[in-house]
């Protein structure tokens, strides 16, 4: 780079240095204001789950609690069954998303490195299901769900799971199995390696990071999902219900007499495992979100 | 193919082929795709879900919506929803995300963001990852309309009567698609960033040479560069606009109140669904609501089609 250059640019940004700062400082503060929108509300109730209704609803809500019980969540823990369905969502999630990606990568590594009659119409058929919302398969969805006996149960709510989550984790697998070169598996199979061998010990290790992005967004579509939950677990199985619907429920039954406290040491109990998960994972959580975006 | 002509090797192949298709193929057509089909035919039929029998009734259901005012409340909502959610989540979005990796100006040669990128990149994407349903409760104690709602409260300090947040009926939209656009910014800050990761820093190199400042780099630069990210991010969000099912359902006064005033057509299908029984009615809002999603789909890709700048 010419001196004189880097000395002109130098100077006329010096002319420009004043109104420059002052935008800089009201965009710096902008920054800080949107991020302690985001955190102010999530502290907010952490700490009004260790507050007696009265400090909750007097005219200081943003006052510190006096003391800090931990009374509320042992309430929110066992009488309105937190516990019961923060166990219930993690048995449910870890299942679906294991069989997504089990069923999503097989469809998948069949129709990005095969030629067969029909390969593409399934392709297409696959993917035509990303445009479709899932409200318009409510009311049939509930019916089948009801004839074949699977309403109110988890496996129901797996299998629903898995079937929805496929249009897209084929869709993104594909076009990453696709991507990877072909000698390292016809060498395999040319020493006697089978279809299925190759696929599970030679293809799966190579798709790792395009698996990690899929399953991580799998995990938390799943995880945060709460229109299927309340369609295909109604009120009569309460006790296989998720955290999701858990909550909204505490929140739309809380009348008068409602534990209030009890409510934000749910939320909390809700909040604070995906908030540690998301630190540790941060990295990978945000790329394994915006990756399938803009595929 | 080296071993086309050998029929055991084929078979083989076409054996693994249809091992591997046969279950994720049967559980995708079973749940999904004949719900789909089935939807369509309920939506001409008078099916109430009880009993087996019902009859075809044309487009009944379609003209009994055309004349439901509750229908028409929830399609100008998504109107709403649609026009402003989008523009102000892509303006804050790209506002933030040109700070966070540009904004710092230039540094040992690499375009930089302001001090604490890192930082704020975390904490932005963090409404991400709740549950819509979760920041819907969490929202309802902090727009609670007297002085105890943490937002009234803080308006009290300073001498603001208290706001009906979520029961004025003109306000409830609005702070509906406040919430959302506090959910969103952080996922289309990270997004954008990534898009503005990949432009080759010698084009900001170049344009500060030049002595472009922020605004030209961001006008002239960054955002036609964009084009490609942002149009993803838009369809996103207008296909988003479609939805705010649980966000109405959990955070709205009588789900959907004050007075239908910010009920969205997700809400009327489960509503008509499961609460009034009427399966061929919630069937042909669902395809009226498929065919909205569609058509926004398509203009916005046939309107923001472009030149593709390569670099």
């Amino acid at each position: 780079m010419p001196v004189a250059s880097a000395e002109a640019s130098t100077s006329r940004k010096q002319g420009r240095g004043r109104s420059v700062n002052v935008f800089g400082g009201l965009s710096h503060v902008a920054l800080l204001i949107w991020a302690i929108l985001v955190i102010f509300p999530i502290v907010w109730t952490f700490l009004a789950s260790f507050k007696t209704n009265t400090e909750l609803f007097g005219d200081t809500p943003l006052a510190l609690p006096h003391q800090f019980h931990w009374d509320a969540w042992g309430r929110a823990w066992a009488k309105a069954h937190i516990g019961l369905y923060l166990v219930n969502t993690i048995k449910v999630v870890a299942i679906s998303t294991f069989l997504t990606m089990l069923f999503g990568s097989m469809a998948a590594y069949v129709l990005a490195r095969y030629t067969f009659f029909g390969n593409k119409a399934i392709y297409l058929l696959f993917v035509s299901g990303l445009s479709f919302p899932v409200f318009l398969a409510l009311a049939p969805l509930w019916l089948t769900m009801k004839n074949l006996g699977l309403l109110g149960t988890h496996t129901g709510v797996v299998l629903v799971y898995v079937a929805y989550s496929l249009p897209f984790t084929v869709f993104f697998l594909t076009a990453f199995f696709r991507t990877l070169p072909t000698s390292v598996g016809e060498a395999a199979m040319m020493d006697g390696c089978s279809h299925t061998r190759t696929f599970f010990q030679i293809m799966m290790p190579m798709a790792k990071p395009g698996l990690v992005s899929i399953t991580i967004f799998n995990v938390i579509g799943q995880w945060n999902q709460y229109l299927l939950p309340i369609v295909l677990l109604p009120g009569d199985a309460q006790d296989k219900w998720l955290i999701t619907q858990g909550i909204a429920n505490i929140s739309t039954n809380a009348g008068y007499e409602a534990d209030w406290a009890g409510l934000f040491a749910a939320l909390s109990m809700a909040i604070i495992p995906v908030l540690i998960v998301y630190i540790i994972f941060q990295r990978q959580i945000q790329s394994g979100l915006t990756t399938g975006a803009l595929k | 193919m080296r071993h086309g002509k050998l029929s055991p090797v084929l078979l083989r192949k076409y054996g693994f082929i249809a091992s591997f298709l046969a279950v994720p193929l049967i559980l995708y057509v079973v749940f999904v795709i004949w719900q789909y089909i089935q939807a369509f035919q309920i939506s001409f039929t008078n099916s109430r879900g009880i009993s087996p029998n019902f009859d075809y009734v044309g487009f009944d259901n379609f003209t009994r919506l055309f004349d439901d005012e509750v229908f028409w409340a929830a399609v100008r909502h998504h109107v709403v929803l649609l026009l402003a959610m989008p523009l102000i989540t892509v303006a804050i979005a790209l506002f933030f995300s040109f700070m966070l990796n540009l904004g710092g100006g230039q540094k040992n040669g690499k375009m930089t963001g302001v001090p604490g990128s890192a930082f704020y990149k975390i904490v932005f994407f963090f409404p991400q990852v709740l549950a819509v349903a979760i920041v819907g409760v969490l929202f309802q104690a902090i727009l609670r309309p007297d002085k105890s709602g943490v937002i009234n409260s803080a308006l009290h300090a300073v001498g603001v009567d208290p706001v009906g947040w979520l029961i004025s009926p003109s306000l409830a939209l609005w702070t509906i698609i406040g919430v959302m656009v506090w959910q969103a910014v952080g996922f289309y800050v990270v997004l954008f960033s990534a898009g503005m990761s990949s432009i080759p820093r010698d084009v900001f190199e170049a344009a500060a040479l030049d002595g472009a400042g922020r605004f030209v780099l961001f006008f002239r630069i960054t955002l036609p560069l964009l084009w490609d990210t942002l149009q993803v991010g838009w369809v996103y969000l207008g296909i988003a606009a479609f939805d705010g099912f649980a966000l109405v359902q959990v955070l709205s006064v009588d789900r959907g109140g004050p007075d239908n005033a910010t009920t969205v057509l997700p809400l009327e299908i489960w509503r008509t669904a499961f609460t009034y029984s009427k399966y061929g009615v919630a069937s042909a809002m669902g395809v009226a609501l498929f065919f909205m999603t569609l058509t926004f789909a398509v203009l916005t890709l046939r309107v923001t089609r472009r030149e593709r700048i390569e670099f």
